[in-house]
Formats: structure tokens, sequence, C-alpha cells
């Protein structure tokens, strides 16, 4: 379908297609399988300028939004989800810094990561504290000049990766939620370190590790925004980022579709392609309506994000819960249509299925997103009635 | 460094066929790309360039069509773009076109060094570099493999060989033929993009550049094509049969009369 790009729009299509076609897809299958990170890849991607996609352009970036990035993270989805996440992971990581920091800290961190230079890290997840983001147990404390990190954060993005991570922390336990704040960690700051590559089912070519603050002192000015906006930030974060999720599963969905329908046209049993069955040809057609409906959702919501609204929460959870449920569904039926075949790993389809599981998992689970989306519900109903 | 890159539009060879009447290629309908050698000699350019610092600028001869592929070349990372076209050049051979681009290259203003591809996937005759370095009147080395080094005015390059590669260096001005193991070629950047959207390509008739009518197209041309075929294949199949040994034996003998 056409959704009337402009011709800016597309030139980032255009590129990101590219890249995907030529870089990622002949590798991704050996990345994965020596679960490697993608280093030359995303330094082809910065030399595309695709970093700076939603960075202002008084930073060094392209001056787009939501719509912009989630254009080029559908096409790296259709290629590798793992790549793909490490790309929008460093724009995760990032986002705290564009919403909350001082025009110093922007100053200082967002050209770097504009241009790929630096990658960025987003890091709030700890053993105890995922889905309830209050039982964080990393600690800030102030101590002169400095702040002192101690803790332990958890299946980190990028973390060992990145140069600049977005650390939650706990300055004031007595206030809850409001005595959590945000600091810049760089990779290079005394007491930081990063634990071993964690092993993991999809997304392998991803890094994942934890983060070990001990005794990690840090100047002053790496607070982002003020003291007890940690959470404040966090939300925000999200609501921008969620889309991106959302379009890996529609990029995915998409390359799980490609495979499936260029497979059921050359299979041949009884005597015919096995597209010309109606039980292909029905499962055929809900996958490829539910792509282009989720994609639909997406975009639509991507551009209400960029507009930025006050309410964003509702559309960016929905866009992401729809998406990657469908992800997990039609990349099952991509290797169902594949059958034996499908379940190699010679072909695409077994790896598209262990990496769409991770889309129902992070940057909040699908629950978590049905439960924002309950709540919205429930308080706009309750201004009109 | 002021660096010269000579590209072509060239048929995707992917969808390559012959007219079975005329024995010519068909071209109508068959998507046109950059020829992939031209890509990486414009990759190797850039390179240089963001080295040593400089300008690239992309030539090509060829019709108004061959547009699309200067603007992609500066999508790429070239500067500027002249393209070199006037129906007085059609029809031309290697000997024309070296005429031509070296015609026009002097008139575009001084450079320090041309790097082409080593040859055009259509035509296959990889003597258009070499052809224009001798119009020029400048060194050239083909079949480049590697840039080691750049010294006061001097490139230290790898050639590749049937056998290995040679150390060669040129001074400049001067011209490289590479081949596809120079470099891996990006993809365009989103500036590069938009720079070449709005680009405007200087274009330089036979007028402008004050060729010789009887050098250039097909006056100029001293390639006369008699014949254009598909090669018949004319393998044998043999199969042998027995033991392994007795096999062995019988294929020695066969192949004694060719020792």
């Amino acid at each position: 379908m056409d959704y009337f790009l402009t011709e800016e729009q597309q030139m980032i299509v255009d590129i990101a297609r590219q890249i995907a076609d030529d870089k990622i897809i002949p590798v991704r299958a050996e990345l994965d399988e020596k679960e490697e990170f993608a280093t030359e890849i995303l330094n082809d991607i910065a030399q595309a300028d695709l970093f700076g996609l939603y960075i202002p352009e008084e930073y060094g970036g392209y001056g787009g939004g939501c719509f912009e990035i989630v254009l080029a993270l559908e096409q790296f989805g259709r290629g590798c989800v793992a790549i793909a996440t490490s790309f929008a992971a460093s724009a995760l990581g990032a986002y705290p810094i564009l919403l909350s920091g001082s025009e110093e800290m922007k100053q200082k961190y967002m050209p770097d990561v504009a241009s790929g230079k630096k990658k960025a890290a987003f890091a709030l997840t700890e053993a105890n504290a995922g889905s309830d983001a209050s039982g964080i147990q990393t600690t800030a404390v102030p101590d002169g000049d400095e702040w002192v990190l101690n803790g332990t954060k958890q299946w980190i993005t990028n973390a060992g990766e990145a140069q600049i991570y977005s650390v939650v922390a706990i300055t004031d336990r007595s206030k809850g939620a409001r005595g959590a704040s945000m600091f810049v960690v760089e990779d290079t700051d005394p007491g930081f370190s990063c634990g071993p590559k964690e092993k993991k089912m999809g997304i392998r070519a991803s890094a994942t590790c934890e983060l070990i603050f001990k005794n990690c002192r840090i100047p002053k000015d790496r607070l982002i925004g003020r003291e007890g906006m940690g959470f404040i930030t966090v939300m925000k974060t999200l609501d921008l980022s969620r889309p991106g999720i959302a379009i890996l599963g529609v990029g995915l969905g998409q390359a799980a579709l490609d495979e499936a329908v260029t497979y059921a046209k050359q299979r041949v049993q009884f005597g015919k392609p096995i597209i010309s069955f109606q039980a292909i040809q029905h499962m055929l057609a809900d996958m490829a309506m539910e792509v282009e409906a989720s994609r639909a959702l997406v975009y639509a919501a991507a551009k209400h994000i960029a507009a930025h609204p006050k309410d964003m929460s509702k559309a960016s959870s929905m866009c992401k819960v729809f998406a990657t449920d469908m992800a997990m569904k039609v990349t099952t039926n991509a290797v169902q249509v594949l059958g034996g075949y499908g379940y190699m790993r010679e072909y695409p389809v077994e790896k598209m299925m262990r990496d769409a599981k991770i889309l129902q998992i992070y940057e909040g689970t699908n629950q978590i997103q049905r439960n924002v989306i309950g709540q919205e519900l429930n308080k706009e109903y309750t201004k009109k009635i | 460094m002021n660096i010269i890159v000579c590209i072509k539009q060239v048929p995707d060879a992917k969808d390559v066929r012959l007219d079975p009447k005329t024995n010519t290629m068909a071209r109508e309908g068959v998507e046109s790309i950059m020829n992939p050698f031209d890509r990486h000699a414009l990759e190797e350019a850039v390179r240089l360039k963001e080295q040593h610092g400089g300008t690239v600028t992309v030539v090509s001869m060829g019709p108004p069509q061959a547009e699309t592929v200067l603007r992609e070349a500066v999508a790429c990372g070239a500067d500027a773009a002249v393209l070199v076209s006037d129906r007085a050049f059609a029809g031309a051979d290697t000997w024309a076109t070296t005429y031509t681009l070296g015609k026009a290259i002097m008139k575009n203003g001084p450079f320090d060094l041309i790097v082409c591809g080593k040859q055009a996937i259509d035509g296959d005759t990889a003597q258009v570099g070499p052809g224009l370095a001798k119009r020029l009147d400048i060194p050239y080395v083909s079949y480049v493999r590697k840039i080691t080094g750049f010294e006061r005015g001097v490139l230290s390059l790898q050639r590749l060989m049937d056998d290995g590669y040679d150390e060669v260096e040129i001074p400049l001005p001067g011209l490289l033929t590479v081949v596809k193991e120079i470099n891996e070629p990006r993809v365009p950047s989103l500036k590069g993009k938009m720079k070449a959207k709005s680009l405007s390509i200087k274009t330089l008739n036979a007028e402008d550049i004050g060729a010789d009518p009887d050098s250039i197209g097909l006056p100029g041309s001293t390639t006369q094509v008699v014949k254009v075929f598909s090669p018949e294949f004319k393998g044998q199949r043999a199969m042998l049969h027995g033991t392994v040994d007795e096999q062995v034996e019988q294929l020695v003998h066969k192949l004694e009369p060719y020792l």
C-alpha cells in the first residue's frame, strides 16, 4: 500500500532498504550463529547519516521525529531484529538526554550519537525491577562535586558496546517513584563495568549484559534534568521509543510473509505449488492482512507522537502490543508454511520466530502495555462521563 | 587531491538479453545501473578525499539519462558531476570515447588523479581507462587492488596479477583502474541524497569541449562489429565404467594424447 511519503521520507526508506538488502541480510545468519555484534553494519548506518534521524539539527542530526526513525527501523527489522535493536537502543539511550537534559549536556553528547561515533544505551531494568520499576535498588548518593552510584543493572542492550549510558538510580528512597533520578554514565567512568554477554534465544547478534556500579563516581552535572525526575523521563522516553519496537514487528512480519509466499510458490506437493492450496492461501492472506494493519497502526501512532501531543501513551502502547503480537503469530505461521524446512536453520524463518519473541517482552511487556491502554481508557472516559 | 572518477551507465547484468534477430543487446525495458566496477572506483576516490582532502568529480559520457548514475554518485560522496552528452557522440567505440572523455576532462580543469573501474560490464573491453591515460599523456596503473600510501605526489599501489600482486608506484597526475577487491562500496547517505537531488549537473556537448567532428561518435570509431554471436556449446561427455582402477586406466589412456 502507498502511504504517500514525502520525497525525503522516501529517501530514508530507500537508504535503509539498501542497507538491509546489501549489508544486513547476507550476514545475518552468520552473526546470529556466532552471537557477534554487527559493528561494521552499524558503521555503515552511521555513514549513511541515519543515527541522527531523530536528533535536532542544532546537535548534528537530521531533525526528524518518531515517524522518520520508524521508517528506517522497519527496513532494519526486515533485515535482522538483532541489528535493528542495537540501532534502536542507541536512540533509547539518547532520548532521556534529549527530553530532560540540560543544553550543555545535549551539546556534549548528541553530536557524537547523531554521527554514530558513539552509541548510547538505556539502563532501567534490574534483577528485581522490570515491569515494576519501583523495585530499583541502584542508588546514587551525592558526595562533594560528585555522585556515587552503587548497584547492578540487568539485560542492558548495547552494554559493552555503548559509550554513553542513561541510568536510573534512586536518590531518595522515602519518596517512592519521585525518588528516582537519571544520570549519564560514560564507559570510562571509574567504578563502572559490564558483566559477561548473556546467552539469548533470539536477537543473538545484539549485545546484552549487566552493568555493574561499584562506588562509581561521576561529576555532579551528569544528573539528567532535576533530582526526582527519573520516572517521568523514563515514561516519556518509552512513549517515544515504543513505536520503534512496534515497527520492528512490522518489518519482521513482512520479512516472514515474503519468505512464506516465495516458498509456497516454489514448493510442489501433490503435483502443485502449495500456494494453490486453500489451506496455505488462507494462512498467507491472514498474514498479509495482519502485517498491513499493523503497519497502518504504527505509522498512524508514530505520526501522532511526532506531533508531541499530551496523550502519547495509549497510541504508543497500542501499536507496540498489536504489531509485536502480530510478529509472533506471523513468524510462527511462516515456519508452519515452510514445514520441516522452516524449522531448519538453513532457512531464515526459524531465526525470525526466535527474534519475534523478545518484541513481546522488552520495552515493557505486552501485558504491561495492556495495563497502560486500560488505564488511559479509564481516564478518558472519566473525563467524558 | 582533486580526483575525477569516470562512470558509465550500463544495463543491469541480471537482466541481459540479446535480440535474436540483430544479435545486439536489447536495451529497451532493461534497467540501467552504475557499472559495478565504477562503484568501487568512486568509493576509493571518496576515501582518498576523506583522507587527504580535495574534491571528487564524476564524469560520464552518455545520453541525458546518465544523469541518474551521476546523481547516485553524488549521493555516495562525489562533490560535483559532469555529463558529457551530444547526439554526435553516439556509436563511439573506445577509441572515440577516450578522445571525447579526454577533451571533456581537459575542459573541466586541473586534476591530480583519475580513477576508473577496470572495465564496463556491457562492453567488457577494459580499454577506456588506459586509453584515456594515453590521450591525456599521463601514467596509469590498471587492476589496482589496494592503495598503500601517498607521499610527495606519488601513490603506492598493489596491482592484481594472476599469480599474486605487484607493488607499483605512480607519480601524479595519473590514472588508475580498480578491481572490485579494492573496497566495499558504501550505500548513499541521507545528506548525500539531499545534495544529489538539488545539485545542478554541468553538461558538456561536442562544441563545448572543442571536439573534432571526425574524431567523435561513429565517424571517429575505428572498430567495426562484423558479427556478434553466442558461442555454441561443443563440450563432449564420456562415461567411464568398471571398477575405480579400470576407470582410472581408461581416463589416463584418454588423456595421454594431450600430454
